[in-house]
């Protein structure tokens, strides 16, 4: 049976010296009294933010917010709101605009501080599998007002006022790409949402779509509005099951409420949503080959024009956009775009999510407000670089983006500034590298990866990106050679210019973002045949030390039998039978071996 | 059509909109270079080949796919455009075994041509390269994936335009590959040998499976009375495979070429063409009266038999059971020639020239064996012949002109025309509609089912009975019609079906195109039709009955058409076939 | 095998009849590719022969899309997954010998599977584990140090398991 309604204490410092403690337990009591223990949960929450009004309680749903609670408040709060659903005024802090509302919530704490949540908004806040709980945070209201109030070119234009742009990565307007697809004179449209979020490490949309589902479906049905579709599909990955669960969950809650199916609220809008489900290919995320495995084919690109707003699935105009940007909508259509608009920089309007990852203290989903800067993200909401290492590299957008380094760490989030300076805003990775990382050995992972994903159709990226993974693979194993930097740079620009699609034309960034900025660690490499991250390992060497107290360990593993020596006496390793394996470092429990 | 102004190399241009840039710059005179696009194929924009640069536009643009807009400024010629070109081909270079002067499309190949006109002189990029296993399974088609450069071409076509769907892309990345369902042997797969792939492809990804090297001892060895017939369509294409124009004959000088390579007897399959409206005609005739299912679907198109049996077999019954020209003349040598020259069948060697890849499949099918023998012992085709000529040394351009051998080289115009797609309807009017009504058909051209159109149709009136024809060539357009008669199974009387476009004249086996030439452009098959014609109409004896040696054929051996002896010899039944792999009917080609 | 697996092909079979009642149902060739693997664990020829005829998609493009997505498995994988390290530091310490013993003890070439289905084996690359050479994963866990007899061993312990 599920639960119906839930009180979330603070326990911030706070809120516990003010004995939010004493109030849980207050509560509990309270609660099997009226034997109720079964419909109301109690969630411990860390810091809202909110200390000065210190202790918080927030009953939902509803979310109301009450501020210095006492334990003799709990009676009044229990039989009054939980039992006669009647919120207690005199207690609750008045709730008010969205943005502020959120900004209170997460307070000054600063992980959430530089952060401002609008598509993650609901995310840990609601029950996602509740329809209930989406609907008390003005669930719907969206779409109940573009049916009512708006006009579907007046959508439209709201959507291209507010500035968002696209957030799978490319950045396009998607006002504009709305407007495209609404003037196509079809009488069948499509929308669908990219749900096909493949970057290593990325996992932004999965967080929105297994947090607050119906905004996504809410998004879609407003734009199902907007450009005329009457269906629209959700292409999401296989390898998603609990996503896919939820979603599954919230269109048959979203039908059964009458938010889809037909004649929506009364309107003559009819929409409906189906999902479809990817099998593991990360250029499915590339709009036209979303469309083809949509169809049924295999997942490969074509040339556009014609762009999908004109002809998309099953050849009919269809309107593409990603999760995030989906999720972004109803907040757009509630609050205004002009509200939207005045967050962000210039050209980059709203938030971003990231998945913040790598050699960083505080790694998660954040999303941050356009214009912050790279290292605001990275000290401030990071928490900085751990163990004292030195900060070398911030790769943004995954496989399509680059790397980069120091110098630009004061560069604004935005489509354009990023793109400056040869990186991408991409979809949301964010991997942070510090000095043990090697810089030619990333941009071989990164290309490793999109070689084996590219779809084989165009030449450039099938076979120049095999040849550059070639290239990068005899650098970091010692057998360089002159010239070879010019071939990355040749085959680079050749397969970002050349390639098909934007999996192929993004492809060599990684290496060449790297060449520009890290330069100087690939000539060591193929000149000095050396890797000073000491990751490459056929360029490391083995040495035993002083330090050795001659226990044997190394010796006994040394699958070669590399190492000579008699027990209690210094060890020796025979550089031309070792392997470079590794093994003797690892058993080592003397620091007595060191890389060379 | 609306124009607008363009600049290419910075000239300016007023051409018409809705185009490409390829398509604009080719009327300009600007061959950009390509690969993977054709004319005849849906736009696949792969190879990249064809890039351009725009101004305003970041990347190069395929020209092949992008569409040109008014004040576009293009670019095709420039250093930087040149140098991606050349890298392009180089990286396609580079996955390819590169053993050109051992390849059997040394010089006539679309990559080497490439290679060349971007200026390959050094390498880059050499790395790993692919290693498939040859499939030598099937007995027309020998699939290298080593070589295939994966233009998608055979893909597209055996799918968009013979509606076979037995080739597709399989895996991904550096491990596509073009290959059957399962990739199971291209013997069992659905493949019907038209060896369209063939034509299509711009390497030796696919060619025919070569019988030169068989042929070569079974011609030295004096033992044997070796006998060629040649097809139609073969004299109305070899010549260019010697560099001649599309649509010069050179029927006369293959029969001398023949006789210089061996042949002790070169006869003509369009002989036994003018056989098969005999016996077809007179079926046709049969059936119209009550005796067997209508329409009458002809059956002379090796590809298209497999067609039928694997994805049609509810029109088996439709099927004509006269065998093929070839099998036809195969069967007459073993038995009525064999006889005449007082030789056992098996001590003939039966050596069929077609311009057909099937040809090779139909000639080991058992359902047209003579006595225990294969009319037919070996089929070479266009391509294979005029590489034995060239590799004889004979002069095939300049060469005196021989006639074909008594007495089975003597045919009419009608057989001439079986090469082209409408031929062999047209010719069998011509026949039945004497048979029928007793009276001579005048006007024995019959222009409706001439010419390139998918699906033709026309009617003849005989004797106050309409009867009502169509005309299909290209497995897909063969569909595409028997859905028509599906849904309305009294619509046709008598329909001709050809499995390549075109008809023979764009058989699987014919001479690949030159440097300044497509594959399959409509204007050489036009051009090779145009040359049947022409033999048509130079011709006195333009209808099968009238031919002399026909006539004899049946006074001294067959007796009259449909006889006993014809039923045992030259007509056959066909069964369907569970092939592995099912054809779509309506499926949306991508 | 299908014949013998009479209960999932008519499972596959009413999945597929659902999806024919809806329009466009030859688009949703992945859905039923995800429910014949779910259903049998991997696509069968004989399998995708099945939803050509039904669906009336030619096998040629199953294949394609079949091949193209790493979800899909093509061949039976059995219970455990055997993979043999083949690294520089387990080869110089008879890996092949291990090898060999493997395929002779379940009688199967590498990336083949046990009629029985409980056994695949598989090479690998390099598994960082040198210092145990020669070694071998079974599913998760990591064996080092092998022998022939130790392998044979384990075998024989896994399989005993299974009854």
């Amino acid at each position: 049976m599920s639960r119906k309604y839930s009180i979330t204490i603070c326990d911030g410092p706070t809120c516990l010296h003010k004995k939010s403690k004493e109030l849980e337990s207050a509560i509990e009591q309270c609660l099997k009294e009226h034997a109720l223990t079964d419909k109301v949960r109690i969630n411990l929450s860390g810091c809202l933010g909110m200390c000065g009004k210190g202790p918080i309680l927030i009953v939902k749903p509803g979310y109301t917010i009450y501020g210095s609670v006492t334990l003799g408040d709990v009676a009044e709060i229990i039989e009054k709101h939980i039992i006669k659903k009647k919120p207690v005024a005199r207690l609750a802090i008045e709730e008010d605009h969205l943005y502020n509302r959120f900004f209170r919530i997460f307070g000054d704490v600063n992980f959430f501080g530089k952060q401002l949540r609008i598509v993650l908004r609901n995310c840990g806040i609601i029950d996602p599998e509740s329809i209930d709980d989406y609907l008390s945070v003005r669930g719907y209201e969206a779409l109940a007002y573009v049916l009512t109030q708006m006009k579907p070119l007046d959508v439209v234009e709201e959507v291209k006022k507010s500035g968002l742009r696209g957030r799978g990565g490319a950045g396009f307007p998607t006002g504009i790409k709305w407007q495209l697809t609404a003037r196509e004179k079809n009488s069948e449209k499509f929308v669908i949402c990219n749900a096909d979020e493949g970057d290593p490490g990325a996992f932004m949309d999965r967080s929105t779509i297994e947090g607050d589902p119906h905004s996504v479906i809410e998004g879609m049905c407003v734009g199902g509005y907007a450009v005329g579709a009457q269906k629209g599909f959700i292409y999401i990955r296989a390898e998603y099951p609990l996503a896919i669960k939820r979603l599954e969950k919230a269109i048959a809650d979203a039908k059964a409420e009458g938010f889809l199916g037909d004649k929506i609220m009364g309107s003559d809008f009819s929409f409906d949503i189906e999902i479809r489900l990817g099998a593991g290919a990360f250029v499915c995320g590339e709009e036209t080959a979303l469309i083809h495995s949509i169809e049924g084919h295999r997942g490969m690109p074509r040339p556009r024009p014609p762009y999908p707003s004109v002809q998309g699935v099953f050849n009919k105009p269809t309107l593409i956009n990603n999760v995030e940007t989906w999720a972004n909508i109803p907040v757009i259509i509630l609050d205004g775009a002009e509200w939207f608009k005045s967050i962000g920089t210039e050209k980059s309007k709203g938030t971003k999510v990231f998945a913040l990852a790598g050699k960083i203290k505080n790694t998660g989903l954040i999303e941050v407000p356009m214009g912050i800067t790279l290292r605001s993200i990275i000290y401030d909401i990071g928490g900085g670089i751990p163990n004292n290492k030195k900060f070398k590299a911030l790769q943004t957008g995954g496989p399509s983006g680059g790397c980069l380094s120091e110098e630009y760490l004061d560069t604004k989030i935005d489509y354009e500034s990023l793109a400056k300076v040869g990186s991408i805003m991409g979809s949301g990775g964010m991997i942070v590298l510090d000095e043990d990382t090697c810089m030619v050995n990333i941009a071989k992972f990164f290309l490793e990866f999109t070689e084996n994903e590219s779809c084989g159709k165009c030449a450039p990226c099938r076979e120049g990106t095999k040849r550059m993974l070639e290239i990068l693979t005899r650098i970091t194993e010692g057998k360089g050679e002159e010239g070879d930097i010019n071939k990355l740079q040749r085959l680079g620009k050749l397969i970002q210019k050349a390639s098909l699609c934007g999996l192929g034309q993004s492809a060599p960034n990684p290496v060449l973002s790297t060449l520009k900025n890290f330069r100087s660690e690939y000539e060591e490499h193929i000149k000095e045949k050396k890797c000073r991250a000491k990751v490459c390992s056929t360029l490391l060497g083995y040495e035993i030390s002083e330090k050795c107290i001659g226990c044997t360990a190394c010796k006994k593993v040394c699958p070669t039998g590399a190492i000579a020596g008699i027990q209690k006496s210094l060890h020796v390793i025979d550089q031309s039978k070792c392997i470079r394996c590794g093994a003797c470092f690892e058993a080592c429990k003397f620091n007595a071996i060191k890389r060379i | 059509m609306k124009k607008i102004k363009i600049t290419i190399n910075d000239k300016p241009y007023e051409v018409d909109d809705g185009q490409t840039i390829m398509q604009a710059a080719d009327k300009l005179g600007f061959r950009i270079p390509r690969l993977c696009y054709h004319p005849k194929l849906s736009i696949e924009g792969a190879c990249r080949v064809c890039i351009v640069q725009v101004e305003g536009m970041r990347n190069y643009v395929a020209s092949c796919a992008y569409p040109v807009s008014g004040g576009m400024k293009i670019q095709t010629n420039t250093e930087e455009i040149r140098q991606a070109r050349r890298d392009i081909v180089e990286l396609i270079l580079d996955n390819h075994p590169e053993d050109c002067h051992t390849c059997e499309r040394d010089g006539v190949c679309e990559l080497q041509r490439l290679a060349h006109l971007t200026g390959m002189r050094h390498r880059h990029f050499e790395g790993e390269k692919k290693h498939y296993d040859k499939d030598l399974s099937s007995s027309s088609v020998v699939r290298d994936p080593n070589k295939c450069v994966l233009c998608g071409r055979c893909v597209r076509l055996c799918s968009e335009v013979q509606n076979v769907f037995a080739l597709g892309h399989a895996h991904r990345g550096f491990r596509t590959v073009v290959v059957p369902a399962y990739n199971m042997p291209f013997k069992d797969s659905v493949c019907t040998a038209c060896g369209q792939c063939i034509n299509v492809c711009p390497t030796a990804a696919f060619v025919e499976k070569n019988f030169t090297q068989e042929l070569y001892p079974k011609m030295g060895d004096t033992s044997l009375i070796k006998i060629a017939q040649v097809a139609p369509s073969v004299r109305a294409a070899i010549g260019e495979a010697f560099g001649l124009e599309p649509g010069r004959t050179m029927e006369l000088q293959t029969v001398a070429a023949l006789r210089r390579l061996g042949f002790d007897y070169v006869f003509d399959t369009q002989f036994s063409a003018d056989l098969t409206i005999m016996e077809e005609a007179s079926e046709f005739l049969e059936r119209l009266q009550g005796k067997g299912k209508l329409p009458m679907i002809t059956s002379c198109s090796s590809a298209w038999m497999k067609c039928v049996e694997q994805f049609h077999p509810d029109f088996l019954e439709n099927i004509s059971t006269c065998k093929s020209p070839m099998s036809m003349m195969g069967a007459i040598i073993r038995t009525y020639f064999a006889e005449k020259i007082k030789k056992r069948p098996e001590d003939i060697v039966s050596v069929a020239v077609m311009c057909c890849t099937a040809k090779k499949y139909e000639a080991a099918r058992p359902e047209l064996m003579v006595n225990g023998l294969p009319g037919v012992d070996m089929v070479i085709t266009t391509r294979e012949i005029a590489w034995m000529i060239k590799s004889a040394g004979i002069d095939f351009v300049n060469i005196k002109g021989e006639n074909f051998d008594e007495p089975l080289g003597l045919s009419s115009g009608a057989g001439a025309i079986f090469g082209t797609t409408g031929g062999v309807m047209e010719a069998a009017l011509r026949t039945a509609y004497e048979l029928y009504t007793g009276e001579t058909l005048m006007d024995i051209e019959i222009q409706d089912i001439r010419g390139l159109k998918g699906v033709k149709v026309g009617k003849v009136v005989m004797d106050g009975k309409e009867i009502r024809v169509a005309v299909a060539h290209g497995l897909g357009n063969a569909s595409k019609l028997l859905d028509e008669v599906r849904r309305d199974p009294n619509k046709y009387h008598f329909i001709e079906i050809m499995g390549c476009p075109g008809g023979c004249v764009g058989g699987g086996g014919q001479p690949y195109a030159g440097s300044n030439s497509i594959p399959l452009d409509e204007e050489c098959l036009k051009k090779r039709a145009e040359a049947l014609y022409g033999l048509d109409r130079s011709k006195t004896i333009r209808r099968s009955h009238q031919n002399p040696d026909i006539q004899r054929i049946y006074k001294e051996f067959l007796g009259r058409p449909l006889s006993a002896t014809a039923h045992r010899i030259l007509h056959t039944h066909y069964q369907a076939k569970k092939p592995c792999g099912i054809i779509p009917r309506e499926l949306q080609v991508r | 095998m299908i014949q013998t697996d009479d209960v999932k092909l008519t499972e596959l079979k009413n999945f597929m009849a659902e999806i024919k009642k809806r329009e466009r149902s030859e688009s949703q060739l992945i859905a039923i590719l995800h429910k014949a693997q779910e259903l049998y664990g991997y696509l069968g020829n004989d399998v995708m022969d099945e939803i050509a005829a039904t669906m009336n998609i030619p096998t040629a493009h199953i294949w394609g899309v079949a091949t193209f997505y790493h979800y899909f498995n093509l061949k039976p994988k059995g219970k455990h997954v055997i993979s043999v390290c083949l690294g520089t530091a387990c080869y110089v310490k008879g890996a092949a010998q291990i090898l060999e013993t493997i395929k002779k003890e379940l009688k199967i070439a590498i990336g083949e599977t046990t009629q029985d289905r409980f056994f695949t084996l598989e090479e690998t690359r390099c598994l960082g584990t040198c210092g145990l050479a020669p070694v071998m994963m079974i599913d998760d866990k990591v064996y080092g140090n092998l022998t022939s007899k130790k392998v044979v061993e384990i075998l024989h312990s896994l399989a005993h398991e299974h009854e």
